[in-house]
């Protein structure tokens, strides 16, 4: 995949031959040996002028890189590259505008825990501080949102910089890194190879909980008479998702994830309670409501799923399982921390159980909500085609390990709502920070991490332009990558809280004009598809599915369809609004 | 139309009896409970490189915490760097800062010293020269000294507790005040007890 042409001499060399690596000879070298020890695979990047030593010496790497449109695009498709694969996903940026529009992907990376790094080229040394030419205080912008930023001092350590960042990268809770690579560092000779990569002496990670605080929380959670298990992102990460579903069904304790935890917990299992949150269900909502003690393994409390603090399941006993401690108690008070890796506490926590809890009722109780609040939409013949039902149809249409990515916005709550996930890994999306503009670049990243699998990328009209360049690289890397349009022609998240609670007033939400979106798919080389009638929805997916490369299917849905259920930002999670007029009781 | 999904609405629905305060602690639904702040002296153990102040003090900025004097100076070992930083916080305020603290990779160890910790700051105050005598009797009152004298200007040196040093400040002010620095606090648990070896 790679897109440079290999220098003939290396497609004659002999497999032994390959196998024994030249010696580094510049710091640029040292960098791509470090991640090739690292195990790396893939690079998104841009070219650009300070990073070109870097780049040079890719060219007699085995590391495929993939050209992105936009550096922003690189961060995120090697964010979601990152999540499929467990593995830090790597991207590139020269200096100054390439580190910059890096910068949002590496946030996002950041706020979701999803490992990645980034190598971003600098000017030289001897310039720095003095506003060179594209420099910027790469470091200072990022360290921020970063669990480190590194700024590489010397052509001999710059391996180990590199090497070390992406350990980091990958360690405890995960997240992102950053080496920023001033041009006289990586041009500079060196005969130093990479040392073994290991994390920072100062960085540690607690594996296991404390015994003594299992036991409790196990005893707490074995009296409980309305339990409920909160699964987040952590779960995932941890790969703790089998632990997770052999310790829920065999003590029987119904499960709720948050949204990045969709996919540690099969939703089709009786013991499912699907999501909970601003957009999540309402039988997840009233049983984290009503909940007197709350496993949450992996979450950090995110306010769009705690809702009000003072409301968040006021009657619960939080047994908090996080790899941070800086999470513990940070939003939500936890009676019970055990602080260590997902997996493993649960594993410490199912041997600590004294018996399972009584949980009958409970489990009645959960059932009864979930005949109360059923996910539904009405689909009336003679309406305008219900994103719903593109999402569910296309749920029902494809495999079980199909990966879902989205852009943010209301598409991307149906998407997560009314498509049914049963395996880690299959949901990749944009959490903490909502970065509109997600979609298009992920589903490059998950395709590459992931080529056996089905892609399907959910966007809205006005996340899809946001990145939609993106679908040049798709095309040049023949990836099959399904994109579906959830087009109303409006910023319609923003729309729908104009009309909930800005009276009505459409600021800059509506678009008066929009692009044919399967016309600009030909543009680019891909296929196109435009739908608009509900009869053909089966046939569009399809047809699409069938292309072999990137399909847009531009879905023309009811312009007057919202998200619900709904929690207004801050409310009580128990207090979900089910359709429009409940937002005013509220 | 939007939305129509079924179910009782948010007002006929069960709901708990329970409440938790901001920190997302419950508490009694009838008792309002709320956290005085209170100052905090940590001590922090960080490597000795370029960035880690930036580090630190953006780490303080960002999560609002609020912090009122940050001090950084080296260690007996050239790699090491020690910070001392006086937040005020609520309880759980100030248990999330050196949580967070600690989390910097940077950081090698943090503590939070107990409230009979020695502080130390100093300050530097420039005042008028007209009367150099009376500038050192004040000087003297709080063990300090001038350091610099001109025809025009008296510096004076106070060393202390920020309590000290405040009144100082307050006393000088009989003079003509030109200008005041102070470092900050310094601080280092009494005993044996070192950053290392706190239990």
């Amino acid at each position: 995949m790679s897109e440079h042409a290999k220098a003939p001499a290396d497609e004659e060399t002999t497999a032994d031959e390959t196998d024994e690596q030249a010696p580094v000879t510049t710091g640029a070298q040292s960098v791509v040996r470090a991640l090739e020890n690292a195990g790396a695979e893939y690079i998104f990047g841009v070219q650009g002028g300070a990073i070109m030593p870097v780049y040079d010496a890719l060219y007699d790497s085995d590391l495929n890189h993939v050209t992105m449109a936009h550096e922003q695009g690189a961060s995120h498709a090697a964010d979601a590259y990152g999540i499929v694969t467990g593995k830090p996903g790597v991207c590139f940026a020269t200096s100054g505008p390439g580190a910059t529009n890096l910068v949002t992907g590496i946030a996002d990376a950041n706020m979701d825990s999803d490992p990645m790094i980034a190598l971003t080229g600098q000017v030289p040394t001897e310039f720095v501080g003095n506003d060179a030419f594209q420099e910027t205080d790469t470091v200072g912008i990022t360290q921020p949102v970063t669990k480190e930023s590194y700024f590489a001092a010397d052509s001999d350590t710059v391996g180990d910089d590199v090497g070390e960042a992406f350990a980091l990268a990958d360690a405890g809770r995960q997240g992102p890194t950053l080496v920023d690579l001033p041009k006289d560092i990586t041009q500079g000779e060196t005969d130093v190879e990479p040392a073994e990569a290991t994390t920072p002496d100062t960085y540690d990670v607690q594996e296991e909980a404390d015994d003594e605080a299992v036991q409790e929380a196990a005893e707490a959670l074995a009296a409980a008479d309305r339990p409920v298990i909160l699964s987040g992102g952590g779960v995932i990460k941890a790969d703790a998702s089998p632990a997770l579903r052999e310790f829920a069904m065999e003590y029987e304790i119904p499960v709720i994830t948050t949204m990045p935890g969709i996919g540690s917990f099969p939703e089709d299992h009786e013991l499912s309670l699907e999501w909970a949150g601003m957009h999540g269900t309402g039988y997840a909502n009233m049983a984290i409501s009503n909940t007197d003690c709350l496993l949450a393994i992996g979450t950090r409390f995110d306010d769009r799923l705690t809702g009000g603090v003072d409301s968040f399941a006021p009657d619960a006993e939080v047994i908090h399982v996080d790899i941070d401690p800086a999470e513990i108690s940070k939003n939500i008070y936890a009676d019970y921390p055990l602080i260590g890796d997902a997996r493993e506490v649960l594993r410490q926590l199912f041997d600590a159980m004294p018996r399972a809890p009584d949980v009958d009722e409970w489990r009645e109780q959960c059932q009864t909500w979930k005949d109360e609040y059923p996910m539904t939409y009405d689909t009336p013949d003679d309406e305008p085609l219900k994103p719903q039902y593109v999402v569910e149809k296309f749920s029902d249409m494809t495999p079980d390990d199909t990966i879902v990515c989205t852009g943010v916005g209301q598409h991307q709550m149906w998407a997560s709502q009314f498509w049914e996930y049963t395996e880690p890994r299959t949901w990749v999306s944009s959490h903490g920070l909502g970065t509109m503009g997600y979609g298009v670049p992920a589903a490059i990243g998950a395709k590459l991490a992931a080529p056996d699998q089905e892609v399907v990328c959910f966007d809205g009209d006005g996340s899809f332009l946001m990145t939609v360049q993106g679908l040049s690289v798709a095309v040049r890397e023949q990836l099959d990558i399904t994109y579906v349009v959830l087009n109303n022609e409006a910023v319609g998240m923003v729309r729908q809280w104009q009309d909930g609670f800005y009276e009505g007033r459409r600021m800059a939400s509506e678009y008066p004009w929009i692009p044919q979106f399967d016309k600009l798919a030909e543009a680019f080389g891909a296929r196109g598809f435009r739908l608009e009638a509900q009869e053909d929805v089966e046939e569009t997916i399809e047809a699409a599915r069938e292309y072999d490369g990137p399909s847009v299917i531009d879905a023309h849905i009811d312009p007057g369809e919202n998200v619900f259920p709904m929690v207004p930002s801050g409310g009580d999670n128990g207090k979900f609004a089910l359709q429009e007029d409940h937002l005013e009781e509220l | 139309m939007t939305g129509g999904m079924p179910g009782p609405a948010p007002h006929d629905r069960m709901h708990p009896t329970g409440r938790r305060n901001k920190q997302g602690i419950r508490i009694d639904p009838e008792a309002e409970v709320t956290h005085e702040p209170r100052q905090a002296v940590l001590s922090a153990l960080v490597k000795h490189k370029p960035g880690v102040l930036s580090e630190v003090s953006a780490l303080f900025s960002r999560r609002q915490f609020n912090i009122e004097s940050l001090t950084v100076g080296p260690t007996v070992d050239d790699d090491t760097a020690r910070m001392t930083i006086l937040i005020e916080e609520p309880e759980p305020g100030i248990d999330q800062a050196k949580k967070q603290l600690r989390k910097l990779v940077p950081v090698i160890e943090v503590t939070e010293l107990d409230p009979t910790a020695l502080r130390r700051e100093l300050a530097l105050i420039k005042v008028g020269g007209e009367k150099p005598d009376d500038v050192n009797a004040v000087a003297e009152m709080y063990d300090g000294q001038a350091v610099d004298a001109s025809t025009d200007s008296v510096t004076v040196e106070i060393t202390g507790s920020k309590q000290k040093i405040d009144a100082a400040v307050e006393a000088f002010k009989q003079f003509d005040v030109q200008e005041v620095v102070r470092t900050g606090a310094a601080a280092l648990e009494r005993g044996p007890t070192t950053l290392e070896k706190h239990d």
